[in-house]
């Protein structure tokens, strides 16, 4: 119970910070931003990490192993598209 | 060891929210796209080095997706930014939903267990991380199916959908609620398929009556989902990155998506449960006049009389992939002593700042682009506004037509210039569905064509 009590303290932090870094953006940065945090959600590939381990059954290690490749795809696609976007932001500066 | 993997957790979770809020200003955002990519390369790293993983598996997932990834996000048109924006999403929710299952599938199973069976806490977050990754999943499927017009773009509506919504919603909650009572009886598992397929349903009938100009805020409210599903998975796995990030996203994603219907003048629940466009319009807006054509020739006399050009892009520039030729179009407008604005909408195009990334693309000079607030007052001293590829956002009917489903949303008052050419493909109706006055008003010319074809035509007449 301690273990559940301190996450959900945790993410009670987390949304409140999340809420106030959003405050003032200009709307021409939300496409990144949202294509930004997008990446972030493919954080979920730590988690799928953690499910394949020595010993498990073939189908969850299955399940695991398609969580990763669909998890990277988001992590490294995201992160590369918002790149090609700031990109297009800076070259005139 | 385990102190060196939280540390390291924590030390990622500094990252991504420094990375988050440098996104938010134009002259930090790519570093901060880059320091927040730095935090998700070290908790994946170090991840790897914890025991007992089957590396086979971790390591070929890892390579497969990456290069699905790398390509998929080279070989990307700016033009199709949104959509593949969309699957992304769509990949990270499904992503959410396999690591609920897969742990829950794993400890029945008994294999190597963090806890001897699943308690009533794990077993309701794996619920949750199921029901909003699947609705994540299918729901950012769809939308990209609708975006990239494989689906079609309207608002698909059917008789009693609400109350399906609602019995399926009821249906998850309730098989839910009693998996997460007894997690580890005989039928807890079939009650985790039925929570699965259910949501999967869910996030394909939830996204179907949405359509229009609302799609921007569904991307981004789905891209807010993503995150609480990795959220979710977190408390599954009890990992605090998990947690952190994925709470970051959802909260800022939830706040872009308020934002934006704040830029549209509607409530969140109203667009998610209105059905828009989808509502057969009676109002008379349609009989006023015809829509009276004009030749590129025609408009290029104008245009060279003209002294002030406000030019207002939409999703058909982005389609037609018109927009370096409509920078060209501005440049010898200007050269021609004409005073030349880029108007652009808060939810032009089919993301929020879609127009922004494509004419940065086609380096439009920054000062040229102005928000719709800054036209307004003075678009009765424009010569000509260039309407390319937009329909709702110039609809007049938003402002004075009660009975229309976007009355009240802000528009960009076109239909107040002098005169208003309005770049199309036909004469159908737009995106959305709706009828547009704008285009049989008075001072209003129709430049048939495709977008990028019609521009170029002026575009060579302005230099010949």
């Amino acid at each position: 119970m301690e273990i559940i009590t301190l996450l959900l303290f945790i993410f009670v932090l987390a949304a409140f910070l999340g809420f106030e870094l959003i405050a003032k953006v200009p709307s021409q940065l939300h496409t990144p931003l949202m294509s930004g945090s997008n990446a972030i959600s493919g954080i979920t590939v730590v988690g799928a990490i953690l499910t394949i381990r020595t010993g498990s059954d073939g189908f969850s290690s299955w399940l695991g192993f398609a969580a990763i490749v669909l998890a990277t795809i988001n992590v490294v696609g995201g992160y590369m598209v918002t790149d090609r976007m700031l990109g297009m932001f800076n070259k005139k500066k | 060891m385990e102190n060196l993997v939280n540390l390291t957790y924590i030390a990622a979770s500094i990252l991504f929210i420094y990375g988050i809020k440098m996104l938010g200003n134009a002259s930090t955002a790519k570093r901060g796209n880059m320091i927040s990519a730095a935090g998700m390369l070290i908790a994946v790293v170090i991840t790897l080095i914890q025991q007992d993983l089957d590396y086979s598996f971790i390591l070929g997932g890892l390579a497969l997706g990456s290069a699905i990834g790398f390509i998929a996000a080279k070989r990307v048109q700016m033009t199709g930014m949104p959509e593949l924006v969309a699957l992304f999403n769509g990949f990270g929710g499904l992503a959410s939903l396999l690591v609920g299952w897969a742990e829950y599938h794993r400890v029945v199973n008994n294999a190597f267990a963090f806890a001897a069976d699943v308690d009533h806490f794990t077993a309701a977050v794996t619920v949750l991380a199921i029901l909003i990754g699947g609705i994540t999943f299918t729901g950012s499927i769809y939308a990209w199916g609708k975006l990239s017009g494989k689906f079609g773009g309207t608002a698909l509506t059917f008789k009693n959908q609400k109350a399906l919504n609602a019995v399926l919603a009821g249906g998850i909650i309730l098989a839910g609620i009693i998996f997460a009572l007894a997690p580890n009886t005989a039928t807890a598992y079939p009650l985790i398929l039925v929570v699965i397929l259910l949501s999967l349903l869910l996030g394909i009938l939830a996204v179907m009556p949405i359509g229009g100009g609302d799609m921007p805020v569904v991307i981004s409210l789905l891209n807010s989902c993503s995150g609480l599903a990795a959220c979710a998975a977190g408390f599954v796995i009890a990992n605090n990155v998990l947690i952190v990030a994925g709470c970051l996203v959802g909260a800022s994603g939830l706040i872009l998506t308020v934002i934006m219907c704040k830029a549209m003048n509607r409530t969140l629940s109203h667009v998610l449960f209105s059905g828009f466009g989808a509502t057969t319009q009676c109002s008379g807006g349609t009989s006023t006049g015809e829509m009276k054509p004009i030749s590129v020739d025609d408009a290029y006399y104008i245009l060279e009389a003209a002294k002030n050009v406000i030019i207002i892009p939409g999703y058909g520039m982005a389609v037609a992939q018109a927009q370096h030729a409509v920078k060209e179009l501005g440049e010898l407008l200007e050269e021609n002593g004409c005073e030349v604005r880029f108007a652009i909408h808060p939810v032009a195009g089919r993301m929020p700042g879609h127009m922004n990334v494509l004419l940065a693309e086609a380096d439009v000079p920054y000062e040229q682009l102005v928000e719709m607030d800054d036209v307004n007052p003075t678009i009765e001293m424009v010569d000509v506004a260039i309407v390319i590829g937009a329909n709702d956002v110039v609809n007049p009917a938003a402002a004075d037509d009660p009975s229309s489903p976007i009355y009240g949303m802000p528009i960009i008052n076109a239909h107040k210039a002098k005169t208003t050419f309005c770049l199309k493909r036909g004469k159908g109706a737009g995106f959305s569905g709706l009828e547009n006055a704008l285009f049989t008003a008075p001072n209003s010319r129709m430049l048939y064509g495709d977008a990028k074809a019609t521009v170029t035509g002026l575009v060579s007449q302005l230099k010949g």
